[in-house]
């Protein structure tokens, strides 16, 4: 089994030499010595060594689509929960509507649920994120679950493979944002077997060849209902 | 201080340890499950659990760091963790518990990642016997590896003290009560740079020297059984429930 496994590194192990190799995210250099801050997975690519982390908030990157929750409606824009450190700020002009001043209540409350996409993330981490792009809306009705965010690359699979084997089996649409919330609309059945096949990716995220296993698990699930 | 309870007989302490061995330490990783991180831990009669939440924003916002995030602990002793019983509720002890700690880990933390956050990590004593605050930070260290929080290292504390003009690791809680002093630090165990040092009582020069070299010892014995504590709970997560 030890092909199947990958290693995983906890935070001041030695992972390398500065000389040989450049540290790259989730690692840090002392004295030369290249050593993990988290934990997570020990990544070589190339000269670059990297911890991908198993746990932790959501780093925000420029360009990410995300599932955000309003948790404050202030008067020129609102305050949304996006799982990282700190909240992001959606601004009246980065929305849809032609909001009056100090009437943001009439559009996006506390709790309501959105998808939107990180517009910019200054040096001391101020979000700021935008409804102004093809297919971000308030999410009306579905299910929102949550996965580790750095498990996302998991579930979309390469080159987006694994999401579109749930969409094919389920008959579900499925929204992925990077900060680990996902969106899932469809029947009820499908919904259930969309939450239960991310739980199995997630746990599973580790071993390889998973994209192959999870299809014939749902082509079995699939010949079972028909 | 003279007293008339025997600490030591033919060099073996009441529970029979040496001087320089530690309490049996069991370490479980990863224990709640609303917990971003979390650990229980036993070290002799010592039950401790550490929960942390976060990095998360800063409330009120008036404590927000605008350059690096705040690391805010929390120690709290159970009414039912000693004999009699504690009156519940934040004393002067234990806000100087929750102080010291707070400092020790945010020396580690990577918190310059994280502005105008906040990383809580509230340690409940749930049985004390004596070096409940080395038990505390020990078990915070884990709870934070497990939250995924970027640090430099995972600190570990042990202490060490003086009973019967003799120096001794790890006091039980006899050795505590009626013993000469006690001092218990915490380390970065990479680096060996001390992240706490407070001691209790009276120490010569040689005898501090000795007490000290045997805590770290102490540390690094102890810091060993925190990395298998994460490992277990993350190989064993690996190979499914």
């Amino acid at each position: 089994m030890s092909e199947t496994k990958r290693e995983i590194v906890i935070p001041s192990q030695l992972l390398g030499d500065a000389g040989k190799n450049k540290a790259g995210s989730g690692t840090f250099i002392e004295n030369g010595k290249i050593y993990a801050d988290t934990l997570g997975v020990l990544n070589n690519r190339g000269d670059y060594i990297n911890v991908v982390p198993l746990k932790g908030r959501y780093d925000p990157q420029e360009g990410d689509f995300v599932i955000g929750i309003v948790e404050e409606a202030l008067s020129a824009g609102w305050l949304v929960d996006i799982n990282a450190s700190s909240p992001a700020f959606l601004h009246t002009n980065e929305v849809p509507w032609d909001v009056e001043f100090g009437e943001t209540e009439k559009y996006l409350n506390h709790g309501d649920s959105i998808m939107a996409k990180v517009q910019q993330v200054d040096v001391l981490k101020k979000i700021q994120i935008t409804l102004k792009d093809r297919n971000l809306y308030k999410i009306k009705g579905g299910h929102i679950s949550s996965v580790e965010p750095s498990k996302v690359p998991r579930i979309i699979g390469k080159k987006g493979s694994m999401i579109s084997l749930l969409k094919k089996y389920t008959r579900c649409r499925i929204f992925v944002g990077q900060n680990g919330r996902i969106w899932i609309d469809g029947d009820e059945n499908g919904i259930n077997k969309v939450i239960q096949t991310i739980k199995k990716i997630e746990d599973e995220s580790l071993s390889y060849g998973l994209t192959n296993k999870i299809e014939e698990l749902l082509k079995k699930d699939s010949k079972e209902v028909h | 201080m003279k007293t008339d309870v025997k600490l030591f007989e033919n060099g073996k302490r009441r529970d029979g340890r040496k001087p320089d061995e530690l309490r049996k330490i069991k370490i479980e990783a990863g224990v709640l499950h609303r917990a971003e991180g979390s650990c229980y831990l036993e070290w002799g009669g010592n039950k401790v659990i550490a929960a942390v939440y976060g990095p998360r924003e800063a409330v009120p916002r008036h404590t927000q760091n605008p350059l690096r995030a705040i690391v805010n602990a929390k120690y709290n002793m159970a009414a039912f963790s000693v004999e009699d019983r504690k009156r519940p509720g934040p004393d002067r002890r234990s806000r100087e518990i929750s102080k010291v700690i707070s400092e020790a880990l945010e020396k580690v933390i990577l918190t310059e990642q994280f502005p105008r956050a906040a990383i809580d990590v509230n340690i409940e004593v749930l049985d004390a016997e004596a070096g409940t605050r080395c038990a505390g930070l020990t078990a915070a260290a884990v709870a934070l590896a497990d939250a995924g929080i970027p640090m430099k290292d995972i600190p570990v504390s042990c202490a060490a003290g003086k009973i019967e003009d003799q120096v001794v690791l790890d006091l039980g809680k006899e050795e505590d009560n009626h013993g000469n002093a006690d001092l218990p630090i915490a380390i970065a165990p990479r680096t060996g740079e001390v992240l706490l040092l407070q001691m209790d009582g009276h120490l010569t020069l040689e005898e501090f020297d000795k007490a000290l070299e045997m805590a770290i010892n102490g540390c690094h014995t102890v810091s060993e059984l925190q990395k298998q504590a994460i490992m277990k709970k993350y190989q064993s997560n690996e190979e499914g429930d």
